[in-house]
């Protein structure tokens, strides 16, 4: 009777359907038994928290803030300075990585070690222990608003966190831009008209000279053509803090640079097995031609490399923006702190809560996988035989 | 595999059986051990001393809840918990109350399905600042940097206050008082605002004591009091009577040196279980505030031997005298 569980079709799709309905009835139950002690035990549900008002104050925000704003404002505050930090956190650790990268294969004894040196301490300590380091590292050595350390009585450095002047635009600094834009524009097709040279030529021109006029020269002559229409807003002790400029707190500055200094390493290692991916033959080739070295790892090298270090950076940056959420830790006000944190225990409404910080968690991270996905089939090695 | 089989059953059942019990008298006897959560470390209330054992106000209370529920004071589990986890962590039954500085305020009462079993400590928010910056006054306090902690009253307090008085503010959040305090010492901020108690116990523990001040405003009330879930009366009766009985010892005399001592007293020997059915009422051993007196104290022993005025910390009871005595402790009457 039970004959056709002898056929191998039947009993795997059989078994797939087992799993499916022991899911399904996992899910139904926990998600009933959920609602179920919401209600026993007289928890408010729902979203209707999103909109009254937060009453607390954040240490820290790029948009607009009160303490009248909503709990959503507080949502969108510690969204944006959670991509703040992920985003300058992702250039610093870049550039680091790439500098450490190279200079780990460099011919120079001294500097190969240490780089090595660099990646093995920081790469071997755990990342909240670092952020808990440079914070507290910080908060050590810095001096106290009254005794700042300036620098040409503009930017400040203390203990409140870092002062720069803050750049205000007046009437007309919309040309200046302008300009800028129309540089850029400039810079591209001068390179191209080189490039173009360098192909029917073989002459090779360095552009930067040009590049600068157009960028830094022509953006410049209309600025103080049209009077030179912005001032800063520089900042100043008033009674106990700095007033005016821009400010960054010490948890701010503590957690992009552990984060950077953490990230650099496991991107330095992966340019470095990029690098180390494409065959020796290739440098030898490459500088028997003539190319000077930094040629030779500027044309051939790196963009080969960038191929195989790539995908693991992108990994790299994920990871990165995942950390950013023990801010908590030293009180940044990220979305964990101040949303997950915070407003959750004013409100009491975790379920909810933790699910919207998760979702955008999730976001973010579904973003960078798809720009991921959407790089390595553009950089996958095209036969030349397809 | 049939391990595997044994912890996937172990697991749904885990998922689908699931219900806090409503009946927490029945858990804590039969897991035989009270699960109290207490603070991360705050002198006088809840912290471990030189003997790696946990003591302190709120720590006492927890004791005195195993002693009425259990007739052990050591029979207790501490759990500690940052401002933000208490909550979740009383909601969710991982403990069986929550004895940690926790105000009592309308929102919580009423939307976190918790219940507040009455004031064990009459509190209010006030300031800490150096005492080399010459402050004498929270009228003195505009555009300073505030320490405050995360997912406190604290926090919001500080909000209304600073609008009312129409002064800005810049603030350095943290999540723990260790950080918090550490913030203060370093100079990350000018002021450390919390409850005025706190103040003085985290003062005690300043690499300086003198180097700090506690200005004398209070700009919030800060009503602290032990929390249960809602929906259990039972328990709920427990932890309010239990601190009813350390307060009622308190008022008629008995002390944990006098306790076995024979009374006339009829309300004494009420409280004592001596006459009546006081604790049957409550589902206990009839005991039950006898163990309590014995073995923790009554509420005047507790306040001296933590926070009182011969310890560091250094604070007269105030507020938190009885009503005899001019303060507005008071329980309702054992009878």
């Amino acid at each position: 009777m039970f004959d056709f569980l002898n056929n191998n079709k039947v009993r795997f799709i059989l078994f797939q359907l087992i799993v499916i309905a022991i899911v399904l009835y996992i899910g139904y139950n926990a998600i009933n038994n959920l609602g179920f002690n919401i209600e026993r035990l007289g928890i408010r549900s729902g979203f209707d928290f999103l909109d009254t008002r937060a009453g607390f104050g954040i240490s820290e925000y790029f948009i607009d803030y009160t303490i009248d704003s909503s709990n959503l404002q507080v949502f969108y505050v510690g969204l944006i300075n959670t991509l703040v930090v992920s985003v300058i956190g992702i250039i610093l650790a870049s550039i680091l990585g790439l500098i450490i990268g190279i200079a780990r294969l460099s011919k120079n004894y001294l500097i190969s070690r240490l780089a090595n040196a660099y990646i093995e301490l920081f790469r071997n300590i755990p990342i909240l222990l670092q952020i808990l380091f440079w914070y507290n590292l910080a908060l050590s050595v810095l001096p106290s608003p009254r005794n700042s350390m300036a620098l040409f009585d503009a930017i400040f450095l203390n203990l409140r966190g870092i002062y720069l002047p803050k750049p205000i635009a007046e009437d007309g600094f919309i040309w200046v831009f302008v300009a800028l834009i129309v540089g850029i524009v400039a810079m591209f097709i001068n390179k191209r008209r080189f490039a173009k040279k360098r192909d029917e030529t073989g002459i090779r021109t360095n552009t930067i000279g040009y590049s600068l006029l157009f960028v830094i020269a022509l953006p410049s002559v209309v600025y103080f053509a049209i009077g030179a229409p912005m001032h800063f807003d520089y900042p100043s002790l008033q009674g106990f803090n700095f007033k005016g400029g821009i400010a960054f707190s010490p948890e701010f500055l503590a957690l992009v640079l552990a984060l950077s200094i953490y990230a650099a390493t496991y991107i330095a290692e992966a340019i470095r097995s990029g690098i180390e991916s494409v065959d020796q033959g290739q440098t030898e080739a490459a500088l028997a031609m003539g190319l000077s070295y930094t040629q030779t790892l500027k044309l051939v090298l790196l963009p080969q490399a960038f191929r195989v270090a790539i995908p693991p950076i992108i990994n790299q940056y994920l990871n990165l923006t995942k950390n950013s959420s023990l801010a908590a830790a030293i009180g940044y006000a990220d979305l964990v702190g101040v949303f997950a944190g915070t407003v959750l225990n004013q409100v009491g409404q975790a379920i909810e809560v933790l699910l919207m910080t998760m979702a955008v968690y999730l976001t973010i991270s579904l973003i960078i996988s798809l720009i991921l996905n959407i790089v390595n089939h553009r950089m996958r090695i095209i036969g030349l035989n397809p | 595999m049939n391990k595997l089989l044994q912890f996937s059953v172990a697991s749904l059942l885990a998922v689908t059986g699931f219900s806090a019990s409503a009946d927490t008298l029945s858990d804590v006897r039969s897991k035989g051990i009270l699960s109290c959560g207490v603070s991360t470390g705050l002198a006088g209330f809840s912290s471990v001393d030189k003997h790696h054992k946990w003591t302190g106000l709120d720590v006492d209370f927890c004791k005195a809840v195993a002693a009425a529920t259990l007739g052990d004071s050591s029979k207790v589990k501490y759990i500690p918990l940052t401002g933000k986890e208490r909550f979740t962590a009383l909601q969710g039954g991982e403990i069986d109350i929550l004895s940690r500085v926790t105000t009592w305020t309308q929102t919580r009462d009423t939307s976190l399905g918790l219940n507040f079993a009455g004031v064990i400590y009459y509190d209010g928010q006030g300031f800490m600042v150096k005492k080399n910056s010459g402050i004498k006054d929270a009228s003195e306090l505009g555009g300073a940097t505030f320490c405050v902690n995360e997912g406190t009253t604290t926090e919001l307090n500080l909000a209304d206050y600073a609008k009312s008085e129409g002064f800005s503010y810049k603030l350095a959040t943290t999540d723990t008082i260790a950080q918090t305090k550490s913030n203060f010492e370093l100079g990350r901020c000018d002021v450390l605002t919390t409850d005025q108690s706190r103040l003085y116990a985290l003062r005690t523990t300043l690499k300086d004591p003198s180097s700090a001040i506690v200005l004398p405003n209070i700009i919030s009330k800060e009503p602290l009091a032990p929390v249960v879930r809602q929906g259990d009366n039972k328990w709920f009766n427990i932890v309010r009577w239990t601190l009813n009985a350390m307060l009622t010892a308190e008022e008629l005399g008995v002390t944990s040196a006098n306790v076995d001592k024979a009374s006339n007293n009829s309300e004494i020997n009420r409280l004592l279980g001596h006459t009546g059915t006081m604790g049957k009422n409550l589902g206990l051993d009839k005991k039950w505030s006898y163990h309590i007196i014995k073995q923790v104290g009554n509420y005047s022993e507790i306040f001296e031997r933590n926070i009182g005025v011969n310890t560091p910390i250094n604070i007269s009871r105030g507020l938190n005298a009885l009503w005899t005595k001019g303060g507005i402790m008071y329980s309702p009457p054992f009878r």
